[in-house]
């Protein structure tokens, strides 16, 4: 029997390092992999600031923050809520912010959860070791920010603070599906953004060029649409091809498109990511209990903490605000593990690969290999379905009522899976608008065409972004909406105002 | 291996810029949020910051989504008694339907974007309007003065405080403390040595055994410290705000029908000025309000602002009422006085040269300072012409027509003139 390592809640650095090695040496004997760990102990107001910053260490200045700060400071203040007790960078090392106020037991759930849950995803997920540089993000944020602060000292804080405003709002829409970004650091990004803006000057220029060209030639290519096939990524598109930016612009519209890229993978890994690091942080703390490392008073604490994050109330409760990602991620991950360790009939025969297998390798494996959508169409069972009561229900705006498509039940369990894949395929939640075409002989104006899914119209936003966009382009932009016939007609239109 | 870095003494506002962009961004709807503050708080409650309301949807940025309509469908947890093919009315207004996955966390229903700006900052964009000089502006937003006093000893503090005299005084006394048991039990222990060196050589085993233990002792006293962190004591200072004398606040205005809401909008910024210079010079303030028509009355502020009277107007009433409250209540060898007097101009034709009287006699020698202010768009009456006379005579009166907001200030700039100089 080992001793406790400490038995009141008051933490100090000795006893965070001590934690920190159990922590580890558990979390190595289950096989994570993580990058090196770096804890930062900072104070409430500090964590203030990481939060409203979105977590990034660094981060260059906009509005946006401060009203999220404020907002974030207000609801501290008036015990609205609780600071998040952690936020975890996805870098190497990986930073780990360990609040002054929590108590020993909260710390050592912060290490286990972020330090080796989060820190292992990190590493092992697919996703982010293809869209992300971990060894070089800190690097570029800090490039962000002072190429963002030069040029508002070049060309004022409202003229940078109008572009920030307009890319914020297509950041969603700036994101790569496919291609993979180039690793950079902080000097060849400094280097290469110098060629960048000449070379991208020129080709920009070419593409507007008026060429002196035979008629027939010209009847040609007056057919020909621009860019030839639909381009998703709109930010991309406006940084490389709007015609009227001064390089420093398409520069910030970069930064921007790059952040966005950056946090695309968090997006469609939410519910894995925290249940990974809610599973594991659940599993390290209990082995300790096991090995008698930590006391009762530790474990229920620790129990009261962990059953807050994974409650999930039904969808009549007041509190329902939807599906509870840790809730989702912790059950589907513990789900697993017992597919493994105690198989069902039922389990047999809906994952005959994995009943009975090894579940740290069947854990590890899913990690590394799916996003949300693909994990849920994989591993979601018919007994976490029934555990967690799942229905479906279909709105549809030509039927007066409400519907329900199916619930847990023998002939629903498919249903709903598929169902639960498509609500977190970030492809179906957010509109499909793509650039169409640039009228590159005539006015410059650009077409935007919205394939519509499941006859949904756009929200009231749509005037407003499509503000940002015009400002961006320069030029008229309009949205044609295609529907599912395959018809489509002009929805939105916004003019260039020169005197914007 | 881990790496722990303690950050709590680095950075610590690191969001300052980003809130004041904010602020910045926002300038307009605070701007009406502190104007709309200045006409609900008392002249004397200025002092304070504000909670600023902005409507959500001016604070909220666009991005392309999915609006309402269309054919949606949802997967809920917590199914009670429905079964597959149930219908399900639809409840009005959107309801349960709204959530879709990736519902806003920042939401929660309200309708206000609502924060608090600092007293600094509440009074920056009080000012904005009245294009103080930056000078004044610094002079009314400083906080009053303080001196550090002496307050005794701490047993905590900065290095650089410590008293060397009380700590070694401590040191001392603790040592003697400590000291005391071994002492004693040596000095018995020296008596017995000397009895018994009377009967017994050195060599002695007793002796040898009491100089064993007196080593022992001497040992246990050379350990003792010197001096020990509880010894120490560290000289305590304590803010005081630098003591000054008191004031009181006359508060003149007309009140007769001719006197609108605007008017007396701006007669309140000018009040507000004042009193808030005066709190910068002055510990204690009192302000008495002062309203009249044909006759003068004092009242509190809620009256003084916000009731309306028609009639005609009789000003020298007012200055009688001032002067029988400064013979009453404030003698001038405790109080520095200083009225501010509003008003549209109007007077009782016959009155005016009895208000010049009034002031050249019983007022003017007692008051700091008197400034008054007409607020009209119209020609001078007869009691502007009174007053310019009184003004040749004596430096501390000043008078100024106000058109709008920005002309209050040049009524202070001869009163901080003197004051700052």
């Amino acid at each position: 029997m080992k001793k406790v390592l400490s038995d009141t809640s008051e933490w100090s650095i000795d006893l965070i390092n001590r934690y920190d090695r159990e922590i580890a040496r558990i979390a190595g004997n289950f096989k994570l992999d993580t990058y090196a760990n770096q804890f930062e102990i900072i104070s409430s107001e500090q964590m203030m600031d990481a939060y409203s910053s979105v977590g990034m260490p660094v981060g260059y200045n906009h509005w946006t923050y401060g009203k999220q700060f404020i907002d974030t400071e207000r609801r501290y203040k008036r015990g609205q809520m609780g600071l998040a007790y952690e936020i975890v960078i996805n870098s190497d090392p990986c930073i780990a912010y360990l609040m002054e106020e929590n108590t020993m037991t909260m710390q050592a759930l912060v290490i286990a959860h972020a330090a080796y849950g989060h820190n292992s995803f990190f590493k092992g997920n697919y996703l982010f070791r293809a869209w992300t540089t971990a060894d070089a993000i800190i690097d570029y944020l800090l490039f962000a920010k002072k190429y963002i602060t030069d040029c508002e000292s070049r060309y004022g804080v409202e003229e940078v603070e109008a572009l920030l405003d307009s890319c914020h709002a297509l950041m969603n829409h700036g994101v790569d599906r496919y291609k993979r970004p180039q690793k950079l650091s902080n000097t060849e990004e400094q280097l290469r953004q110098k060629e960048r803006e000449e070379y991208l000057q020129s080709q920009v220029n070419d593409l507007w060029r008026t060429l002196p060209t035979i008629d027939a030639v010209k009847k040609l290519t007056a057919e020909v649409r621009y860019p030839a096939e639909p381009q998703e990524n709109l930010l991309y598109f406006i940084e490389k091809n709007a015609p009227l930016m001064e390089p420093w612009q398409r520069e910030i519209v970069r930064i921007v498109r790059k952040i966005a890229q950056y946090f695309y993978p968090q997006r469609q890994t939410q519910v894995m990511n925290e249940g990974w690091a809610t599973f594991w942080h659940y599993t390290i703390l209990n082995q300790m209990y096991d090995e008698g490392l930590v006391t009762d008073g530790f474990m229920i604490e620790f129990l009261q903490s962990h059953t807050n994050v994974t409650a999930q109330p039904a969808y009549n409760s007041p509190y329902y605000s939807g599906i509870n990602p840790y809730t989702l991620g912790f059950s589907m991950m513990t789900d697993l593990r017992r597919i493994c360790e105690d198989p069902t009939k039922e389990d047999k025969q809906w994952f005959p690969d994995i009943a009975g297998g090894d579940w740290v390798k069947v854990l590890d494996f899913a990690m590394r290999n799916f996003k949300d959508e693909s994990f849920i169409a994989q591993y979601l069972s018919p007994k976490l379905i029934r555990d967690l009561k799942l229905f479906a229900i279909l709105d549809d705006d030509q039927n007066s009522n409400y519907e329900i498509t199916a619930i847990h039940d023998d002939s629903g369990y498919k249903y709903i899976r598929q169902a639960m894949v498509s609500q977190y395929n970030l492809g179906k939640r957010e509109p499909n608008i793509q650039v169409y075409n640039v009228n590159h002989r005539g006015d410059r104006s650009l077409t935007l065409r919205y394939t519509q899914d499941d006859r949904r119209p756009l929200n009231e936003n749509t005037e407003e972004v499509l503000k940002h966009f015009t400002r961006l382009w320069g030029f008229t932009v309009r949205i044609e909406t295609q529907y599912a016939d395959g018809k489509f007609e002009l929805t939105h239109e916004c003019p260039v105002n020169r005197h914007q | 291996m881990s790496q722990i870095i303690d950050r709590r003494l680095s950075g610590k506002h690191k969001s300052v810029v980003n809130r004041q962009r904010f602020i910045r961004r926002f300038r307009e709807q605070i701007k009406k949020s502190v104007s709309d503050a200045v006409s609900q708080r008392s002249i004397t409650d200025m002092d304070k910051g504000e909670e600023i309301n902005i409507p959500t949807k001016d604070t909220s940025e666009p991005v392309f989504g999915h609006g309402p309509g269309g054919r949606r469908e949802m997967i809920q947890p917590g199914n009670t008694d429905f079964v597959a093919g149930d219908k399900v009315p639809r409840p009005p207004g959107g309801g349960e339907g709204s959530g879709e996955g990736n519902a806003s966390n920042t939401g929660e229903g309200s309708d206000e974007f609502v924060f608090q700006i600092s007293r600094k900052e509440f009074l920056e964009f009080f000012f904005e309007d009245l294009e103080l000089p930056d000078l004044v502006k610094t002079q009314l937003k400083k906080i009053a003065d303080f001196k550090m006093i002496r307050a005794g000893y701490t047993s905590a503090g900065v290095p650089s405080n410590i008293n060397v005299v009380r700590s070694l005084r401590g040191a001392l006394a603790r040592r003697i403390a400590l000291r005391a048991p071994y002492t004693t039990e040596m000095r018995e222990l020296e008596k017995q040595r000397e009895e018994l060196l009377l009967i017994h050589v050195e060599s002695y085993p007793e002796i040898m055994e009491i100089d064993d233990r007196i080593s022992v002792l001497k040992k246990k006293i050379k350990s003792i410290p010197f001096i020990d962190t509880f010894d120490l004591r560290y000289n305590n200072r304590r803010k005081e705000p630098i003591p000054s004398t008191q004031a009181v606040m006359f508060c003149i205005m007309d009140v007769s029908g001719s006197m609108n809401e605007e008017r007396k909008d701006i007669a309140k910024r000018f009040f507000i000025l004042l009193y808030l210079f005066l709190t910068r010079t002055y510990e204690n303030i009192e302000v008495v309000f002062i309203r009249h028509h044909t006759t003068a009355k004092e009242v509190d502020e809620d009256e003084f602002f916000y009731s309306r009277e028609t009639g005609g107007t009789v000003v020298s009433s007012a200055l009688e009422l001032m002067h029988e409250i400064i013979a009453k209540r404030y003698p001038t060898s405790q109080w520095n006085i200083y009225a501010a007097q509003a008003s549209d101009g109007d007077n009782w034709e016959g009155d005016s040269p009895t208000c010049g009287e009034i002031l050249q006699q019983k007022i003017l020698p007692l008051v700091q300072y008197y400034a008054y202010v007409e607020i009209t768009a119209y020609e001078h009456q007869s009691l502007w012409r009174e007053y310019e006379n009184v003004k040749e005579a004596f430096p501390n009166f000043a008078i100024q027509d106000i058109a709008g907001l920005t002309s209050i200030y040049p009524v202070f700039r001869e009163l901080f003139s003197k004051q700052i100089s």
